[in-house]
């Protein structure tokens, strides 16, 4: 069966990001970018089902600039088996994603499709949702277990309390929270035989979709910042203050 | 101009989010329904029905609604979509699941966490962990929106809405819940509580995670919390994550003990009404955010907090 992993290229999760200042976006310029940490789970869930002989093929799809071939490069070199780049010069919005993912989905008839549960850039949590609305398709979030059975995926999620287990029937979605693994650094050797690895590239207009932004960003800015700062000598003036100025406790 | 909230429920009872997904609810789109779907939920039905500024509750009743699936759920919100112009869940695991299929199946760009409303059309919503907030205007028709409840107030009882019966949807039949393992825990719900108690790495072991941190939340009547170090050193369980990808909580009182404040964690608790760290690290961040700061060892500190307060 093949497993599908849709890749994007976000901000590294170190970098502190910065507001232009005419509020009109963020400042990506000389950024260190790398793959959405939760993609990356993602990838590594696929390529230890691979592993243990349950999947036969991994791809790695990503859409964006023609700069995400580096985010498929890593994928490829994680162990994916190939790659699919769906460029595109223009913002693509969670739902155009979706959308470029089903026609993918349609072309290359996955089993399974595991996708991040949220991009660290704009912390939507919502393309894996939407393409298996698109596709008709069971999904099974916040995956914190995954186990392949016949005709069925049991997925233990991450929900609120505790954790709940459902059996979707396939092909499905899931999404990876971030205990469902512990990814694996690529080796050099990897790295080197992933330049080699057949990567694809096609575009929105090939696939058919219509992927005009429904969302328009503006007014970008920094949260206000709190007034932090301030220590207490010990205990007692801590509670006094919490007591007399803050007025929390009793 | 009317919205939809999709209430998330125990059967008896509203879980924490749904009143204030109705306040957002209110400010986006003037009349505003109350979705009950479930099975056995009329009591969670009449609990919508007492929230002021709810007009009218549905209450949807099947078997295949019973464990808040997003598959029938998203079908059947589908079919009421077009008699609305907004459609609203709480930020939660429930709402984060259903509310994105929902937007797929009617063609729609959902907007995640939004924390103002600012027009029927109009929405701020934080991005990058937080660290930036950014105002997004929808072209769709529709909306479809989850709410960061710490935002809003919640709405209030006193409401007197009718309750009508909805006919279900179909059972698609795709998915269906096996197990769950849920923590039932004596303390308040992390995202509701009025004081959370949160513990990182420099608690060296899930034994003092406990030993230490348990005294502090019993006197303080606290939710406990960790931060992704301590979560995955297995200190404490994977739900009680504060941060980008885990809760997002705003209590009066936040304490955290042992939590150096990496962004993905501020992200999670920043706007919390007051904030106290105790760090050995005067120089950790979690102490520039702090209102009160201080810096010693936990170990000595918190029980000498819990005596301190009289526990």
């Amino acid at each position: 069966m093949k497993v599908l992993v849709p890749v994007k290229r976000v901000i590294d999760y170190n970098v502190k990001v910065r507001v232009k200042s005419d509020g009109s976006g963020v400042d990506l310029a000389n950024v260190k970018m790398a793959v959405n940490p939760f993609d990356e789970i993602a990838v590594e869930e696929a390529v230890r089902l691979k592993e243990a002989g349950v999947a036969t093929e991994v791809i790695a799809v990503s859409c964006g600039a023609s700069v995400c071939q580096e985010s498929l490069r890593t994928a490829l070199a994680l162990g994916a088996d190939r790659a699919i780049l769906v460029e595109s010069d223009v913002e693509l919005q969670p739902l155009a994603v979706a959308k470029l993912l089903k026609a993918v989905c349609d072309k290359e008839q996955p089993t399974l499709v595991i996708c991040g549960k949220q991009a660290i850039d704009d912390d939507a949590n919502q393309t894996g949702q939407m393409l298996a609305a698109l596709m008709k398709w069971p999904q099974g979030t916040f995956a914190s277990k995954v186990v392949l059975g016949d005709g069925k995926v049991q997925v233990t999620r991450e929900v609120d309390g505790g954790l709940e287990t459902v059996e979707l029937t396939l092909p499905a979605v899931v999404t990876t929270d971030l205990r469902l693994n512990e990814p694996r650094y690529a080796t050099l050797p990897n790295i080197m035989k992933a330049k080699k690895k057949p990567l694809e590239t096609t575009s929105p207009a090939a696939l058919g979709v219509d992927v005009a932004p429904r969302l328009s960003h503006s007014r970008f800015a920094e949260p206000p910042k709190r007034s932090g700062g301030k220590k207490v000598a010990d205990v007692a003036e801590l509670v006094a203050k919490l007591r007399n100025e803050a007025k929390v406790i009793a | 101009m009317t919205a939809l909230v999709i209430a998330e429920h125990d059967n008896n009872e509203l879980k924490p989010g749904v009143a204030q997904a109705v306040t957002a609810a209110g400010l986006a789109g003037g009349e505003t329904h109350v979705l009950v779907a479930g099975q056995n939920c009329a009591a969670a039905a009449a609990a919508a029905a007492r929230l002021q500024g709810v007009a009218r509750v549905l209450l949807c009743e099947a078997a295949h609604y019973a464990d808040g699936g997003a598959e029938n759920l998203a079908a059947l919100l589908a079919t009421l979509a077009p008699g609305y112009s907004h459609l609203l869940a709480a930020a939660t695991p429930f709402g984060k699941n259903l509310m994105p299929r929902l937007g797929a199946l009617i063609d729609v760009a959902p907007i995640s966490e939004i924390v103002a409303v600012e027009g029927p059309s109009s929405f701020v919503r934080p991005i990058y962990a937080g660290n930036v907030l950014v105002k997004v205007d929808s072209a769709d028709a529709i909306k479809v929106l989850t709410v960061r409840a710490t935002a809003f107030a919640a709405a209030g009882d006193g409401g007197t809405a009718a309750v009508e019966a909805l006919p279900a949807g179909p059972d698609l039949a795709i998915s269906r819940v096996i197990g769950r393992e849920i923590v039932k825990s004596e303390r308040p719900e992390l995202t509701a509580a009025r004081v959370v108690v949160s513990g990182g790495r420099g608690m060296g072991s899930g034994e003092n995670y406990h030993k230490v941190l348990e005294p502090l939340a019993d006197r303080l009547g606290a939710a406990l919390g960790a931060s992704r170090a301590a979560v995955d050193a297995g200190f404490a369980p994977n739900d009680y994550q504060v941060g980008q990808t885990g809760k997002i909580v705003a209590p009066e009182l936040y304490i955290a003990v042992g939590i150096s404040g990496a962004i993905q964690h501020l992200a999670g608790m920043k706007d919390s009404k007051v904030i106290v760290a105790i760090n050995k690290d005067p120089d950790a961040p979690i102490h520039q955010v702090a209102d009160y700061g201080l810096v010693g060892d936990l170990f000595e500190a918190v029980p000498a907090l819990v005596k301190e307060l009289g526990g």
